[in-house]
Order: C-alpha cells, then sequence, then structure tokens
C-alpha cells in the first residue's frame, strides 16, 4: 500500500526554498512591538523622564543637605536663599534637607505598600480565580470585609496602642488595607484566562495549578499587572501623606505629609510662608502625576486599539 | 490490546435549559476506540460530541458512568497517575492558535513535554527527538522552530500540535475539530497524516460536524444528536445505507459539487390557524388547520425537519413525560433510545 | 447589467508599508444572479465584498469604479453611501449572527435600522417582515425575543431578513454558511435561492471558502488568489473543468461524501499565499503551480477563453484545449489536475 503522505513532505521541503513569506520575520512582532511603541509613546517617556529625575532627587537630594532634617537650626522662618535653600520652618528645621528626606521616606512607604497589596492581592486573586466555588466565595467574603473596614479609623485605633510607628509599619498597614481592588480585579482576570485552551493543553502536558497560573495566566495578564502596580505605587504615597498630614504617621522623620501637618498648624498660609507648604505638595503631586502619565502611556501600548496611529 | 472504552456515560449539566426541561450533554453513551482505528464523532452543535473529548481528556468529569483506559476507570487516576495518563491520550482541538500561549515561543509546548515527561533526557537527544516528531508530520524543523504562534499558519500550528502528542508515546489522539478553522489547502494534508499515523497503530476520536471529512478518513462513524448515539458502525455501512431519520435528513442537507439539493414532496405540515401561508407556486389552499402541500416551498420543507428536531427534543426531555411515566425527570432525560443491530457492524437507534 | 466592477483596488497602510488587499478586480453580474466569491484566507475576498458596501476606515480604494443598476456606486464617499445602504447595498458581514446587540430585542433592533435608514412608511415594512419571517418558519414572537433566546441557525436567518428588509439591488453575504449546522446551512443556502427567486434581493455575491455550497447556490463563481482574480465562470463549467490550475488544485483536495481515503487519495497544494506586503512579479500562484513556465514572471491577464469563462493564466491562454480536461466526477483520475506531478497511488 502506497505511503499516501509521500508526496507531501516531498512538497514542504521543496516549499522551503521559495522566497520569504509572511513569517520572514526575524524577530518576533510582539517584543517588537512592545519597544517600538514604546519608545514613541511621549507620555511615557515624560512620566517616566520625570519620575526617575525625581527618583534621582530622593537618592542624591539629601546627602546634599547642609542640616539633617530633624536638626532645629537656630535660623527659624528663613526665606529661602543661599544658606538655606528653601528657608526654615517656624521651629528652624532646614526646609529643603525635609523636603528630600520626605521625598526618600514617600518613594520607601509607596514601595512597601504597593509590594504588600500586590503580593496579597495577586495570590488571593490567583487563588479564588482559579479554583472557584467555596474558596472563591470565601475568599471574596474576606475581601468585601476588608473593604468596608474604614482605615482611616482603624489606623487611629491601632496608631493609639502604638509607642511609636515606623515608616515599616505605615508601609504595611497600606498594603494590608488596599489590597481588596487588586484581588478582585486579578480574580476577574484569571476566571477568564483560565478556561483558555493553552491552558487546557498545559494540562494535558502533566502540570499542575500553581505552574500553571505562574506561567500561562500571569504573563498573559503582565501588562495589567504592571499597570496595577505602578497605580498602588501612587495612591499609596498619596495615603501615607493623607495620613501623616493628620498626624496619624511616623513622628520621628520628616515626611511631605508630616511638613505640610506642620505648616497648616502653624498657620504658614496666613502668614505667607509659602516655601514651607508649597514644595511638600508640588513634590507630591508631581510625583502622582508623572506616575499616572506614564500609566496612561503604557496603557496605550498594551493596548493597541487605543493608539493613535 | 489498549483500548478506551466508553460505558454508559452520561453528562448533566446543572443550569435548566431554556426549553424548561433538562437539557442533558451526553446520555449513555458507550463504543470502543481500538487501536490502529480512526472513529468519526459526527454531530451538530449541542450533539455532545466536544463533551466527549473532554471527558476523555479529564477536562471534564461525566456524571455517570464509566471510561476506561486498559482496563481502569480513568477518574481514579491523579497527580502522577493522571500525568501518566496523559502521556497515551493527548488531544488536539479546534482553533490552533488558541493553543499556543501568546507571550511565548510556540515550541514551548514541547518544553513543556519534556519538563513534565522527559526532565532527564539530554539537549541533544531531545532536539532529535523533536526533529523525528516534526518529519513525521512533515514539517521542516527550522521553518518552524523558534518562531511564535502568530508567524505560523493555521496548518503549521496543527501540525506542530499533532507532533506534540507524537513526543509522548500517545496511543489515542482525541482530534476535536481541529480541521475546520484551516484552509481548504492544508486541511487534506492534515487529513492525511491522521490516516498515515492510524496506519501506524494510533487510535483517533476525529469529532466534526462535516460529514464529508469524516467519511475520508474513518473506519468507524458514530452519529450523535441530542446527548445520544443514533446510529453507528462502519462508516460505509452507515454512508452507504443510512437507517436512521436523522442520518438520512444530514447527507442529504450536506451540499455536493456535483449533485444539487434533492427536493421532496412533503407530508401534511401543521399549520398555525391564522397565519398567511406563503404563496405556494401551484396555488395550494390557504388558511385550512392542516394543510397538504403536494409541491411545497423549499424553506418550508427545511423548518418542517427542524420542527422535527424541536418536537422530539421537547418530548423527549419535557417534565410532562416525566410525570407520565412516573420516573424522575432527570431519569427520564438521560434515558437514550435503544441501539439494535440493523445488520452485522452498524447499529441503528429507535426513533425517540 | 445589475452590478458592474471595473479594475477595484482596495489597500490599506500597515508597519510594513501599503497592503493592497485587492488588485485591479473586474467583474459583472446580471439582474438575479448569484456569484459565489471564493477564496482561502488572504485573498482578499472580504475586504473586496465589504468594500463595496462600507469601505473599513483604515482601507482606501485605491482605483477603479462600481456601478450599481447603471448608476455609479461612490465606495469611498461615506456619507453618499449611507443613503444606499440597505436600499441598493445591503451586506450581512461575517459573524453577523454573534453581532446582534444582545440587551435589545430583535423587533427593537429591527426598528432601530428603519429609523435610522429614513424609511416612510415604516408599517408597509412592518408587514412585509411578518411575512418574511413566517417564510422562514419564524412567528411573530422572535421580534420579542433577545438574539440569545434564539439558535445560532435562526439567528443568521434573522440577520439575512434585516439585511434584505429593504429589497436590495445588491447583496453581499458574508460567509453566511460558515459557523452553521448542516441542515441549517442548507437551510440558509435555500433562503438565499428563495429571496432572490421571489425578488426581495436583485444580485447576491456570496463570499466564502465552500466551493461545495456555491455548488448549490451560485450561479457563477469567482476564485479569488492573493488578491487577483483567478478564474470566472459559470458554476457548471468551473465545478465540472475548472482551467486555473489553483481552482483544479482546490477541487481536487475537497473531500466528499462517498469518497474514502482507501478509495482516493486527495492532495493539498503544498507553500503558502505570498504576502501581500511585497507581491511577487508576475502571477502570483507562480510559485505553487506545476505547470509555471518562463512567462509567468509577467502578470497574465483576466481574459475570456470561451464564452463566458475568464482566467488569468498563460497556459490556459496560450493552450487551453491541453489543460481544460474535465474533471470526472468521483475523481478516479488524479493526474486530471495535477498534471505532470504523478498521483501518490502512481508513485507507489
Amino acid at each position: 500500500m502506497s505511503e499516501s503522505v509521500s508526496a507531501a513532505p516531498v512538497a514542504e521541503v521543496a516549499a522551503t526554498g521559495l522566497p520569504a513569506g509572511p513569517a520572514a520575520a526575524s524577530a518576533p512582532r510582539r517584543r517588537n512591538d512592545i519597544f517600538y511603541y514604546g519608545l514613541r509613546n511621549r507620555k511615557l517617556l515624560f512620566g517616566l523622564g520625570l519620575e526617575l529625575l525625581l527618583v534621582l532627587v530622593a537618592v542624591i537630594g539629601p546627602y546634599l543637605a547642609k542640616n539633617p532634617p530633624m536638626q532645629i537650626t537656630p535660623f527659624p522662618l528663613q526665606h529661602p536663599g543661599s544658606r538655606f535653600w528653601l528657608g526654615t520652618d517656624i521651629t528652624g528645621y532646614d526646609l529643603y534637607s525635609q523636603l528630600t528626606s520626605g521625598l526618600r521616606e514617600s518613594y520607601l512607604v509607596g514601595a512597601l505598600g504597593a509590594g504588600c497589596a500586590a503580593l496579597v492581592g495577586m495570590a488571593l486573586g490567583f487563588i479564588a480565580g482559579w479554583r472557584g466555588g467555596l474558596l472563591d466565595e470565601v475568599l471574596q467574603l474576606i475581601t468585601n470585609i476588608i473593604v468596608m473596614i474604614p482605615s482611616l479609623v482603624l489606623l487611629v485605633v491601632i496608631g493609639s496602642y502604638l509607642s511609636s510607628k515606623s515608616i515599616l509599619f505605615e508601609g504595611v498597614f497600606i498594603g494590608l488595607t488596599t489590597w481588596p481592588w487588586v484581588a478582585r480585579a486579578v480574580r476577574a482576570q484569571t476566571f477568564s484566562l483560565r478556561s483558555r485552551e493553552y491552558v487546557d493543553l498545559a494540562r494535558l502536558s502533566g502540570k499542575r495549578a500553581v505552574s500553571i497560573i505562574l506561567r500561562e495566566i500571569a504573563p498573559n495578564m503582565a501588562s495589567y499587572l504592571f499597570l496595577v502596580v505602578i497605580l498602588l505605587f501612587g495612591s499609596s504615597m498619596l495615603l501615607a501623606a493623607s495620613y501623616d498630614f493628620l498626624g496619624l504617621g511616623p513622628t520621628n522623620v520628616a515626611s511631605l505629609g508630616w511638613t505640610m501637618n506642620q505648616a497648616n498648624a502653624n498657620a504658614a498660609l496666613n502668614y505667607h510662608l509659602w516655601w514651607w507648604f508649597i514644595p511638600p505638595g508640588a513634590m507630591l503631586a508631581l510625583m502622582v502625576f508623572a506616575l499616572l502619565i506614564a500609566n496612561v502611556g503604557l496603557d496605550e501600548i498594551f493596548n493597541p486599539k487605543l493608539r493613535d496611529q | 490490546m489498549t483500548t478506551v472504552k466508553l460505558d454508559q456515560v452520561s453528562k448533566l449539566y446543572r443550569a435548566a435549559s431554556r426549553a424548561g426541561g433538562l437539557t442533558p450533554a451526553l446520555r449513555k453513551v458507550s463504543f470502543e476506540l481500538p487501536p490502529g482505528e480512526v472513529i468519526s464523532l459526527i454531530g451538530e452543535s449541542g450533539s455532545g460530541k466536544t463533551t466527549i473529548g473532554k471527558v476523555l481528556l479529564r477536562l471534564t468529569k461525566p456524571t455517570s458512568g464509566t471510561v476506561t483506559f486498559d482496563g481502569t476507570d480513568i477518574t481514579t487516576y491523579s497527580g502522577r497517575g493522571l500525568r501518566e495518563y496523559y502521556r497515551h491520550v493527548q488531544g488536539v482541538f479546534q482553533d490552533p492558535f488558541s493553543s499556543y500561549n501568546p507571550v511565548y515561543r510556540a515550541d514551548r509546548v514541547y518544553d513543556l513535554v519534556r519538563e513534565s515527561y522527559f526532565p532527564k533526557v539530554g539537549a541533544r537527544e531531545w532536539a532529535a527527538r523533536v526533529d523525528q516528531a516534526l518529519d513525521a508530520v512533515a514539517l521542516n524543523p527550522g521553518d518552524v522552530l523558534g518562531k511564535y504562534p502568530h508567524q505560523l499558519s493555521g496548518g503549521q500550528q496543527q501540525r506542530l500540535l499533532i507532533a506534540r502528542a507524537l513526543l509522548l508515546d500517545v496511543k489515542v489522539l482525541v482530534a476535536d475539530e481541529i480541521i475546520s478553522m484551516l484552509d481548504a489547502s492544508t486541511r487534506v494534508d492534515v487529513l492525511n497524516l491522521l490516516v498515515k499515523l492510524k496506519r501506524q497503530g494510533l487510535a483517533v476520536l476525529f469529532i466534526t460536524h462535516d460529514l464529508s471529512l469524516g467519511n475520508y478518513v474513518s473506519d468507524q462513524t458514530i452519529l450523535l444528536r441530542h446527548g445520544a448515539i443514533v446510529e453507528m458502525g462502519a462508516t460505509e455501512k452507515v454512508f452507504g445505507n443510512p437507517q436512521h431519520e436523522y442520518t438520512k435528513m444530514l447527507l442529504s442537507a450536506v451540499p455536493e459539487l456535483h449533485r444539487k439539493w434533492q427536493h421532496s414532496p412533503l407530508g401534511p405540515v401543521p399549520v398555525a390557524a391564522g397565519a398567511a401561508l406563503p404563496a405556494a407556486p401551484d396555488g395550494a389552499a390557504a388558511g385550512a388547520a392542516a394543510v397538504t402541500l403536494t409541491r411545497a416551498s423549499l424553506l418550508d420543507e427545511l423548518t418542517h425537519a427542524e420542527q422535527v428536531v424541536k418536537r422530539d427534543l421537547r418530548a423527549v426531555f419535557g417534565a410532562r413525560r416525566a410525570a407520565a411515566s412516573g420516573r424522575s425527570q432527570v431519569a427520564v432525560a438521560l434515558e437514550p433510545p435503544v441501539l439494535r443491530e440493523f445488520e452485522p457492524g452498524h447499529l441503528v437507534a429507535d426513533p425517540e | 447589467m445589475s452590478v458592474t466592477v471595473e479594475n477595484l483596488s482596495v489597500a490599506y497602510r500597515s508597519r510594513r508599508g501599503d497592503v493592497t488587499a485587492v488588485d485591479s478586480v473586474s467583474f459583472s453580474l446580471a439582474d438575479g444572479e448569484i456569484m459565489g466569491l471564493a477564496g482561502e484566507s488572504g485573498s482578499g475576498k472580504s475586504t473586496l465584498g465589504n468594500a463595496l458596501v462600507y469601505l473599513d476606515p483604515r482601507m482606501r480604494a485605491a482605483g477603479g469604479k462600481v456601478c450599481v443598476d447603471d448608476r455609479d456606486l461612490p465606495i469611498a464617499d461615506n456619507g453618499a453611501m449611507r443613503r444606499r445602504r440597505m436600499t441598493e447595498v445591503s451586506l450581512v458581514p461575517q459573524y453577523a449572527m454573534s453581532a446582534l446587540t444582545p440587551t435589545r430585542k430583535i423587533g427593537k433592533i429591527i426598528n432601530d435600522l428603519l429609523r435610522s435608514h429614513r424609511v416612510a412608511d415604516r408599517a408597509a415594512v412592518r408587514l412585509e417582515l411578518r411575512r418574511r419571517l413566517e417564510l422562514i418558519g419564524l412567528g411573530e414572537d422572535v421580534l420579542d425575543k433577545y438574539a440569545f433566546e434564539l439558535s445560532g441557525g435562526m439567528r443568521q436567518r434573522v440577520t439575512i431578513i434585516m439585511s434584505t428588509l429593504l429589497n436590495p439591488s445588491l447583496l453581499i453575504a458574508d460567509e453566511v454558511t460558515s459557523a452553521l449546522d448542516v441542515s441549517t446551512q442548507r437551510a440558509v443556502g435555500e433562503m438565499l435561492l428563495e429571496f432572490r427567486d421571489r425578488g426581495y434581493v436583485k444580485s447576491v455575491i456570496a463570499i466564502t471558502h465552500d466551493l461545495s455550497i456555491l455548488a448549490q447556490v451560485a450561479d457563477s463563481i469567482a476564485i479569488m488568489y492573493a488578491g487577483r482574480l483567478a478564474e470566472r465562470a459559470a458554476t457548471g463549467p468551473l465545478v465540472d473543468s475548472p482551467l486555473h490550475p489553483y481552482t483544479q488544485a482546490l477541487l481536487a483536495s475537497l473531500p466528499e461524501v462517498g469518497v474514502r481515503h482507501d478509495q482516493v487519495t486527495l492532495t493539498g497544494i503544498p507553500g503558502r499565499p505570498p504576502s501581500l506586503a511585497n507581491p511577487p512579479a508576475g502571477c502570483r500562484f507562480r510559485d505553487r503551480c506545476p505547470f509555471a513556465f518562463d512567462k509567468c514572471a509577467q502578470t497574465p491577464p483576466f481574459a475570456e477563453v470561451r464564452p463566458g469563462h475568464l482566467v488569468a493564466c498563460w497556459k490556459v491562454s496560450a493552450d487551453h484545449s491541453v489543460t481544460a480536461r474535465p474533471v470526472t466526477e468521483h475523481r478516479e483520475t488524479a493526474d486530471a489536475v495535477t498534471g505532470p506531478v504523478p498521483s501518490a497511488e502512481e508513485q507507489a
């Protein structure tokens, strides 16, 4: 009996000698796409650039400070000048020093809060989305409870029991109270991705749940997860600043919120001490603004439909 | 002898159907899949053919009945046992592109296999095996390795997936509509490949809705309707001498290149009171409660076929029938029509 | 002639440059003719058909003209086309049955359509709508249903009714039978025929990759390959004695009921269609054609080699009596279509 497919391999080999067809692209189009659009997206470049600049200031700035941030100098209420670049406040703190140290603290707490929230939210979201059923119901219940608890009140209550609060505590607290929306979003995406055929194929290759979640599902949400982390970063910074402004944050370090708290308590606005309350607020606004602009740019890159080509 | 055997497999979904009764996806389906044979599972949408494929691949569990592989019930497998099962039973699905994870290169599907089943095989040895598998599906390794899925054609993607099954020592291949998304010029190549593999001893469950594909490639044919087998047997017998109403209806509806659709005169077509009849070409009487059209309009004939099908469905699954017979609605819904031997190697179900 | 298309080209911009999806295509349809436009993915058939009704904003008409009922059809002018849609030309798009708004009842969707097309006598149209629904076995109650309450076949038929409600002169049906079961396919095919017979549409262009459905429904067939027309003829001659090597190979690769692998071995076409971003010079099928010779480096003209039978092939126009051997009903002689390449059976 003749081999019915004998003609096919001959034909297929002959086909390889032909001029290049559509599959001639040497580099994968998808990666290329990201870089191509990434390097051309003005929003991303601007946002990222600005943010990097601010990080640079946060890293190098403190080394250029003449006085430690919490040291009381004998020159209160100085206008910004050659001696004190951003002047001093009513107590005599060097405001430039406080600003740069505050930047550093903000980034720290932002990273901590975002990291915590991302970890917890993603873990619970993946588990709930993958397993479904009773486990999902229970996790959703927990998520809803956390959402309902007013975090400000909780912070006040916990704070009153602690002798001192650190940046670490603040960061972890923010992380543990803001993970729900991450969990919800990750759960929804996991639900939709788990019925894809390549997930079935991974099952048919003997892969277990954890491996499938981490290596099949998560990479397909990578762009989304990236954006989630960026937004968490920004919101953690803002939240920390608001807690500090209300006096619920650490009081032994100078943070942006704390500086603004002091300025407010001492009626800096009334006394036109603009160099006290404007720099920290402006810095905070810039930090978050840069992140959000970069976020919008990233969204355009990852989602082809938003590109204005 | 390695055999997959389905015995009275039923699958009931919890959500009730639109008709108000329960719609089972599978009703006590039984058949065997011996090695070296291609069995076509033919059915329209809702027939349950994809469900059988999923049950066989352990992607879903049957509500009742057993599936045995080499004598062992496959629902007993878990963990390592399940992984061993997949060494022998694999599947290829309808949309080749969706079977690849778009963030990775296409040949990562082979890496997955290697990690799970051949962790100790050296790189060079593995590359040789991959080349061999690709050769068996008539693909040039230089053409397809190292590429992303969107850089490959549908035919190449599909054949890569078949080669993946060959890398394991697969004995049973579940091919679920693997042809339908391929271009006409590559369809036949994949079909011929299945034939070649079958001759080498592979058992193939070829799930399709396309009768001409099933006819070309398979030794045995099983026709499914509403989750139950209506006709099964050797392909020439089933297609050459169809007995069941449904089979005949399907065969008459298949478009052929050299033969136009036949139109036959219709028996009594019940007409709803007051409905305006489309003007029949020879001016048949209109408005009567039940009218016999000797030369029906073409569409009437076809909607008649559909109505017959729907009527069966309601009668079979309806709650009234359950109440009349005194059994539970589920029991009634799961009862398939009885299969009788029409001739050796050709079974036909009783009309429902 | 009801519909005339002259040297129509449609192109779009991509990152790799200009891609001409439809390259200088010409054909015409008589009143009441159903033409099948067949080809594989990437052939340009969908682009061509859709461009006649709605030119996607990413595309542009790069040349040629279209006439329907002796009037110019300004496909590039969306505003002017809006007045013609549904009344002169109409489209049943691909995946139409999944495109019905899920949150509105069918009756309301149709009302919206009528209102947006500024139909004057809506009552009369609605009466006609009911008559046509009955024709396909659907009662009036379907207007009160949502799309998801109907089966796939029913939805497809409802979309065809919607598209033909205002009796267009030209209907473009894009893969209307593709995702359907065999019995529903037949119902939809018969529906197209019946609608044409009753005059609800004048001419139809049925776009599909399925030649066997066209053999049932179409009066004539046009085969597209890589953006150009390869062959055009009445259904009978094209299916019984195809001239273009691509058509021959395509027909030879079709499985049919009654044909088993151990009786006849079918073969596919090796290779892939050329990239349209950078198409090769001359005949585009050249690289995969068993009959290719040096003249094929020039683009063959789409010429009439027999009355009503047009082919774009040098071999055929040079000496068509040699290659135009009829394909017998049971395809016992595979050599009729594969020419110099010996069939697998002869090789054994």
